[in-house]
């Protein structure tokens, strides 16, 4: 099951990081349709987080078709966001790590990795577009 | 059923000849997380005693879940208060303390006391505990009771992160079971911003901001440019604070519209500094001796 986690300091509103990583999660694959997402009391007892918090979360998910709810039984993923069959992912995720080491041995630091991964995605997209 | 869980009409209590707490007008909405957030002595305290029914009004009214907590205090049998340190007898063991809530109170959840004092020896003095243990404790005996609404003063005092943090975790465990409305007052935003959804700042005895944390936080920017006089910013209905460093200026404003002028950088605002903004000595526009008649009260 899945499990959150909260940066207070990113700015981002609370119950829009849950969404956030809900959908990540859905995503990269780690839940799948089927599966069942933590209760509240679950959410609100691991985080100690308002549960309007949690139930404003889950109804957006629901509100974007990802989850649905049932009645006195919990909220549960109804649809996917994974593009590609997941079992390319460890091929992917193996040449990232590839090229990460050799970001590193360049000498870029975490925030220049970032900065031109961030670059390169929005050029490339932007040309595809085009 | 449908009546605010609190609204005060130009609430004011004095202590012989100084206002604690004046001219106070607010609603809190069913179902809100609020943080009555202030400076010591803002009149936080005044404000919850008043709501708990343990004072009068010197003039206007409050209402609790509809009624008048002094004129009707059957009300206040779904109305869970913990003052300041979470007082209870320190000879009760920790058992003798939980059958005194059940046999004072006409409503009361046994299952949910029982798991919110889980980890608790009923054997043990409430003198013996720690003040995390305490503060559990005070807490497990309000939400006993189911309140409707539940009013905390200052639960963090004196608890450590760790205590603090599990203390957050019994309470919205709490709220999540019973649906109550809670009012927590701290000087300490960072110990309320992880929870509440709503805010009153309190200052000098007097409301400075109202409202639910989404919204604040959306009708409000930080402005940074180059230092020039100020005329009308496009966008911008208030200027709340200004602030120069050298040649900079950056502004605390609230907003009514996009602010597209690009001599400005627009940044969104974090909670604490906007409260920060809105209770600074500035805005405050005459200053009343409060403080020193809330501290006396306090003992």
């Amino acid at each position: 099951m899945i499990e959150f986690h909260l940066d207070p300091r990113s700015g981002v509103a609370t119950y829009l990081q849950i969404v956030q990583q809900v959908k990540e999660a859905l995503r990269l694959g780690t839940i799948e349709v089927g599966d069942q997402l933590p209760t509240v009391r679950e959410v609100v007892a691991d985080l100690a987080i308002n549960p309007n918090t949690v139930a404003k979360a889950y109804r957006e998910l629901e509100r974007e078709g990802l989850v649905v709810a049932r009645q006195g039984r919990g909220t549960f993923v109804s649809n996917t966001l994974a593009r590609g069959t997941i079992r390319h992912h460890d091929a992917l995720r193996e040449s990232l790590e590839r090229w990460l080491d050799a970001a590193q041995n360049a000498g870029l630091d975490e925030e220049s990795i970032r900065a031109l991964i961030s670059s390169t995605l929005r050029e490339t997209l932007a040309r595809r577009v085009a | 059923m449908n009546a605010p869980p609190l609204d005060a009409r130009a609430l004011g209590k004095r202590f012989r000849r100084e206002w604690a707490l004046r001219d106070c007008t607010l609603t809190i909405p069913k179902g809100a997380i609020v943080g009555l957030a202030g400076p010591n002595s803002a009149g936080k305290s005044t404000l919850l005693a008043l709501a708990a029914g343990l004072l009068a009004p010197s003039e206007g009214s409050v209402a609790v879940l509809g009624r008048d907590p002094l004129r009707e205090p059957s009300v206040l049998a779904e109305v869970g208060y913990v003052a300041q340190g979470a007082p209870l007898y320190r000879g009760f063991s920790v058992g003798e303390t939980i059958e005194l809530g059940r046999r004072t109170n006409s409503r009361w959840d046994d299952e949910l006391v029982a798991h919110a004092c889980s980890g608790a020896s009923l054997a043990t003095k409430v003198g013996a505990l720690s003040a995390g243990e305490r503060a559990l404790l005070a807490l497990a005996l309000a939400l006993g009771k189911r309140p409707r609404i539940l009013l905390l003063d200052e639960p963090f005092a004196g608890l450590d992160p760790l205590a603090g943090r599990e203390f957050l975790k019994l309470l919205m465990d709490g709220v999540a079971e019973t649906s109550a409305t809670v009012v927590i007052a701290s000087h300490v935003i960072a110990d309320i911003e992880r929870v509440c959804d709503h805010i009153v700042l309190l200052a000098g005895g007097a409301v400075r901001l109202t409202g639910n944390v989404e919204e604040l936080l959306e009708s409000h920017r930080i402005l940074m440019g180059p230092r020039r006089p100020l005329g009308p910013i496009r966008g911008v209905s208030e200027i709340v604070r200004e602030r120069y460093s050298g040649r900079q200026a950056t502004l605390l404003v609230k907003s009514d519209d996009v602010i597209r002028d690009p001599s400005w950088t627009v940044e969104h605002v974090a909670l604490e500094e906007l409260l920060l903004a809105y209770m600074a000595p500035e805005r405050l526009p005459t200053p009343r001796p409060a403080e020193r008649a809330a501290l006396r009260w306090h003992g």
